[in-house]
């Protein structure tokens, strides 16, 4: 049990996605200037996220059994982007509420590298399934608290008077760098309550 | 795409016009992540120069037999095979190189910037321009990759490619070579392009967005540049909203059964 709680948090603060391994930048600087879209979209990568671990993980096994494990990359490229368009095509007939929500955001993560990031991370680490599904879900909801602090962040940001040349990107980066040096702070922590 | 100016230029736009990293803004994922040293930089810049080039030439040659509908697929598949060579090429070659690039190997499939180029270059030109093309584009993303990293190097542990400098002169800032340093390195690079161009380049970036993965596998116009995000995700929303209330009578009889 312990165990499962220091995944999650590490991958929630310590190891978060967006701010300290630079996965899903473009949806991170793309999509965090309205709170509303910011919170919908990382209602969407967490679902994808869980789905897309939830078919890797045994695909991966069954990649192993027939000693296929140099297919990794391109087999879950194409099963992840498959399923994405899949249960799109799914909620929209059978579940319109919730595409309502998520379906603006789905085909934007399609080829999110923290989609495929998080899937070859939990092969990479050796995680069990369980433990796999807890870090995906650590990773989305960590993913989530970047997005929603950052939109904060952001909405002080836009209307400040800087440089012509720092307008846009280059601002937004060096608000992400403060938003990034925060969660440095929490480095050590998970060591010091679990370890 | 003009086509006059000949071959050479084909080439010399990827590394300074449309550098895919400074104008583009595209790739920002392995651009933060693996510049932490200059040769990481450069390390990571060449894996997805390899892959770019091979990727462009292998499209643009089977450009004519891929069916339209499912050509974005088919790119994945080509990008992927060749992602994957190269990562297996660096794990028996270039070891060390792997270990500190890591994950970020495999994610090289992902990068905007090389289906970027098969949709927007290589699916409608010939196979010579569009290896030209990938190996500018290429390069144009190593180069900044290799300035961004030697910057953060030089200030972060006071080294340039291995060699010490001013490690004894000043301080080295570690937060340099960590995540926060990595924002602010790249924004304040971006600044500078905007200063150097009088801010002709964001202008283009819009453009660039065109060029990114998504326009037709994300559906619309991608979620990479600033801004296209927003709008994209208002004129989806708007189909979806006609979508249902187009399908409302039906459900309604249907519940109205049910009850």
């Amino acid at each position: 049990m312990t165990e499962m709680v220091t995944i999650l948090l590490a991958a929630i603060l310590t190891n978060n996605f967006v701010l300290v391994q630079f996965l899903g930048i473009c949806p991170f600087l793309g999509v965090s200037k309205k709170l509303d879209s910011a919170f919908g979209m990382s209602c969407a990568v967490i679902f994808v996220m869980l789905l897309a671990t939830a078919a890797t993980w045994p695909i991966q096994q069954l990649l192993d059994n027939f000693g296929l494990g140099y297919m990794q990359t391109i087999v879950f490229i194409l099963v992840i982007a498959s399923l994405v368009q899949l249960v799109e095509i799914a909620l929209k007939k059978y579940i319109p509420a919730l595409h309502k929500s998520l379906g603006v955001f789905l085909p934007l993560i399609t080829t999110n590298c923290a989609v495929l990031g998080v899937c070859v991370m939990n092969i990479d680490e050796a995680y069990g399934f369980g433990q796999s599904m807890i870090n995906s879900l650590g990773a989305g909801l960590g993913f989530m608290l970047a997005m929603i602090i950052f939109a904060g962040v952001r909405q002080r940001t836009e209307n400040n008077n800087y440089l012509q040349c720092f307008k846009g990107i280059p601002a937004t980066l060096i608000a992400a760098s403060i938003v990034s040096l925060s969660f440095m702070g929490f480095s050590g922590v998970i060591e010091g309550i679990f370890g | 795409m003009e086509n006059k100016g000949g071959k050479m230029s084909i080439f010399l736009k990827g590394l300074i016009k449309e550098n895919p990293v400074l104008v583009l803004v595209l790739g920002t994922c392995p651009t933060l992540a693996t510049t932490s040293s200059a040769i990481n930089g450069a390390g990571m810049g060449l894996a997805t120069t390899v892959v770019l080039i091979f990727a462009n030439i292998f499209i643009a040659a089977l450009k004519n037999i891929i069916p339209d509908k499912v050509r974005i697929p088919c790119y994945i598949v080509v990008i992927a095979t060749f992602v994957t060579i190269v990562q297996y090429m660096l794990k028996a070659f270039i070891p060390a190189l792997d270990k500190s690039l890591g994950l970020y190997i495999p994610l090289i499939v992902v990068n905007c910037i090389i289906l970027g180029r098969a949709e927007a270059f290589a699916s409608k030109n010939s196979v010579v321009d569009s290896a030209l093309d990938g190996a500018g584009m290429g390069l144009g993303f190593t180069g900044a990759l290799f300035v961004m990293g030697a910057i953060r190097e030089l200030l972060g542990a006071g080294t340039l490619l291995g060699f010490e400098l001013t490690t004894n002169l000043i301080e080295p800032m570690a937060i340099m070579k960590l995540a926060p340093g990595g924002f602010f390195v790249f924004g304040c690079l971006i600044a500078l392009v905007n200063k150097l161009t009088d801010g002709k380049a964001s202008a283009n970036a819009a453009s660039g967005c065109m060029g990114c993965p998504g326009s037709s596998f994300c559906g619309h116009v991608g979620a990479c540049v600033d801004g296209c995000a927003d709008e994209f995700i208002t004129v989806k929303a708007e189909e979806i909203k006609e979508a249902i209330a187009e399908a409302k009578p039906e459900t309604e009889t249907a519940e109205g059964g049910a009850l």
